[in-house]
């Protein structure tokens, strides 16, 4: 019989550890398309937009009179653009995990690592690090550059400046949240579509029907809305209502951690 | 060595696969039998804990597929869909999996020259064809060199070059010693393939022998007959032990008599008798007899008898 020779692989093969898990994870993460695009466009709309807005400032400034030029706050303008790299970043957790069902890829993460949990967790941190990283330059860029950009006005910040070092960090890691919100909600529902409708819905309208509420129910839930609780530590002076910068934040990483411990029970308990 | 006891899994009223019991040995290429539906998919994502059976367990090498520290060493599985993401490519797929375990970049090379992915190894999967995703998918069956390697429908796709392949691949790898089991509707491949089958229908175990023997059961010999007179014919023929069933061209086929026997009743009533065929069943037809109780989708109404009698006259 003619047979096909298989070489083998004696003695090189180890146990599943959470370092092989995170390696993996790492690949998978860095070998897609997606990660780039939505990485770069974050990154682009960060610097972008706060550039923008602050020249647009900077240009209209001796036109401005007195109770504009006061409302002017030269830090959040530099930090605008992060409306549009949540939508990129929360977008991208959802991706990293429910790619993993609409492709059945799934299958054979989990037939490698049959414990289950230990991939969520890798995938987790693998993305919230490079999230993190990438998410802090580009928010730094766009403070530093749109600072630059409003020095003419004479109102434009530095990092040393009380509350906004701590505040240009903080959208750094309010944007890395957002991202793992994503990856818990599309543990849970292991669909893109419902995934990324929840984070968003979440985000962006909740705060809305909420407004909709009778005032002493509405200023009650405000500071705890997931959105107005993770602002805190990416603003400084973030309004009476608000908690504290680091309280609000952790009061954030609470609903992302809620979303991740579902995700986890629906991992091992579901069927792949 | 696959042992599955009384597995059985149901999905809410619907029992996919029932009180299964087998075992599936090293050194022979297995066979895994039956029509599409039967449960074959849902058996092997059992064996892999994909799953979670419904009642009963099944085990690789003594331990439940979990257990295993290196699961990669101890089973590869390609399962029915591509299990790949189209925006990867080959390598970084494979590299991707190998990293859990830490198997080292120069095994990714070799399975990938093993399955013959060698010119598209960094393109994106995406653009496989369906032979190219089968050949993937049993490179990532064979990348942590595993004791048993289980294949669903591994043919699916492939052209007789890639189907000659795989048929001396899975050989190659009984005879190495290791448990192989490869699914199939295709009754003829697996007698090509394997020398053990275990045949399922409805999620129920049907037969569990080697090919030969479910050959010599399962083949009986039918006799066609063609005759003015066949309806009295068939009247005066049977019996216990036969069966009558309408054949091609307005004959009968008949089982459980030999030819002689017939030919002499046709003579003794004076019955001028036009054809008179022994005819061997072949394995398909036995596969299909076998399961035809057992099929997931029935075809009904207008066409089903058409249907049936065509896969009698094939």
């Amino acid at each position: 019989m003619s047979g096909i020779a298989v070489p083998a692989a004696a003695g090189r093969l180890g146990q599943v550890t959470f370092r092989g898990i995170v390696r993996s994870e790492w690949v998978k993460l860095r070998t897609l398309r997606s990660t780039f695009l939505t990485l770069a466009g974050a990154m682009a709309a960060m610097v972008g937009f706060g550039l923008l807005v602050t020249s647009m400032t900077a240009h209209r400034w001796s036109g401005m009179d007195e109770a504009q030029r006061a409302a002017t706050n030269p830090l959040a303008q530099s930090q605008i653009g992060f409306f549009i790299a949540q939508l990129a970043v929360g977008v991208l957790g959802v991706l990293v995990v429910s790619g993993e069902y609409s492709t059945g890829m799934i299958r054979a993460t989990l037939s490698a690592v049959p414990d289950r949990l230990p991939v969520l967790w890798a995938k987790s941190a693998v993305f919230a690090v490079v999230t993190w990283l990438l998410m802090t330059a580009a928010a730094l860029a766009a403070f530093l550059g749109g600072q630059a950009v409003l020095r003419s006005t004479g109102v434009g910040l530095s990092l040393g400046d009380p509350g906004v070092a701590r505040a240009v960090l903080g959208n750094g890691l309010y944007l890395t949240v957002v991202g793992l919100f994503g990856v818990g909600l599309a543990g849970v529902l292991r669909n893109a579509a419902g995934a990324i409708a929840c984070v968003f819905g979440v985000l962006l309208v909740l705060p809305e029907l909420v407004k909709a509420f009778p005032k002493s129910l509405s200023e009650a839930v405000w500071p705890y809305l997931p959105s107005t609780a993770g602002r805190a530590v990416a603003t400084v002076d973030a309004g009476p209502m608000a908690l504290s910068p680091w309280a609000g934040f952790a009061v954030f990483c609470l609903y992302a951690g809620a979303a991740l411990a579902a995700a986890a029970v629906v991992l091992k308990r579901r069927d792949a | 060595m696959i042992e599955a006891r009384s597995l059985t899994k149901r999905y809410g009223a619907k029992t996919a696969v029932a009180d299964l019991t087998f075992s599936v040995r090293p050194g022979v290429v297995t066979g895994f039998l039956g029509p599409n539906g039967s449960g074959k998919s849902t058996t092997m994502r059992m064996i892999l804990g994909l799953d979670a059976p419904s009642s009963g367990c099944v085990t690789v090498n003594g331990k439940r597929y979990a257990a295993h520290a290196a699961p990669l060493r101890e089973v590869g599985a390609m399962l029915e869909a591509r299990a790949v993401h189209p925006g990867r490519s080959a390598f970084h797929h494979l590299l991707a999996l190998a990293a859990t375990t830490g198997i080292p970049r120069s095994r990714v090379e070799e399975v990938i020259d093993v399955a013959g992915l060698r010119k598209v190894a960094r393109k994106r999967v995406g653009g496989f064809s369906l032979g190219m995703g089968q050949r993937l998918g049993i490179a990532t069956a064979l990348l942590g060199d595993p004791a048993t390697v289980i294949l669903d429908e591994p043919v699916n796709g492939l052209d007789p070059e890639g189907i000659l392949w795989i048929r001396t691949l899975l050989k190659s790898l009984a005879a190495e010693g290791r448990t192989v089991l490869v699914s199939s509707h295709l009754m003829s491949e697996m007698a090509l393939t394997a020398e053990h089958l275990i045949v399922i229908g409805r999620g129920r175990l049907i037969a569990d022998a080697p090919v030969a023997e479910f050959t010599r059961s399962a083949a009986r010999d039918v006799v066609f007959v063609r005759s003015a007179e066949a309806a009295r014919l068939a009247a005066l023929l049977a019996g216990p032990g036969v069966a009558v069933a309408p054949g091609e061209r307005g004959g009968i086929d008949v089982t459980g008599l030999a030819s002689e026997r017939i030919g002499r009743i046709a003579a003794e009533h004076g019955i001028a008798v036009a054809e008179l065929t022994p005819r061997q069943a072949s394995l398909e037809e036995a596969f299909m007899e076998l399961t035809r109780d057992a099929v997931e989708y029935q075809p009904t109404g207008r066409y089903a008898a058409g249907a049936a009698q065509e896969g009698r006259a094939a």
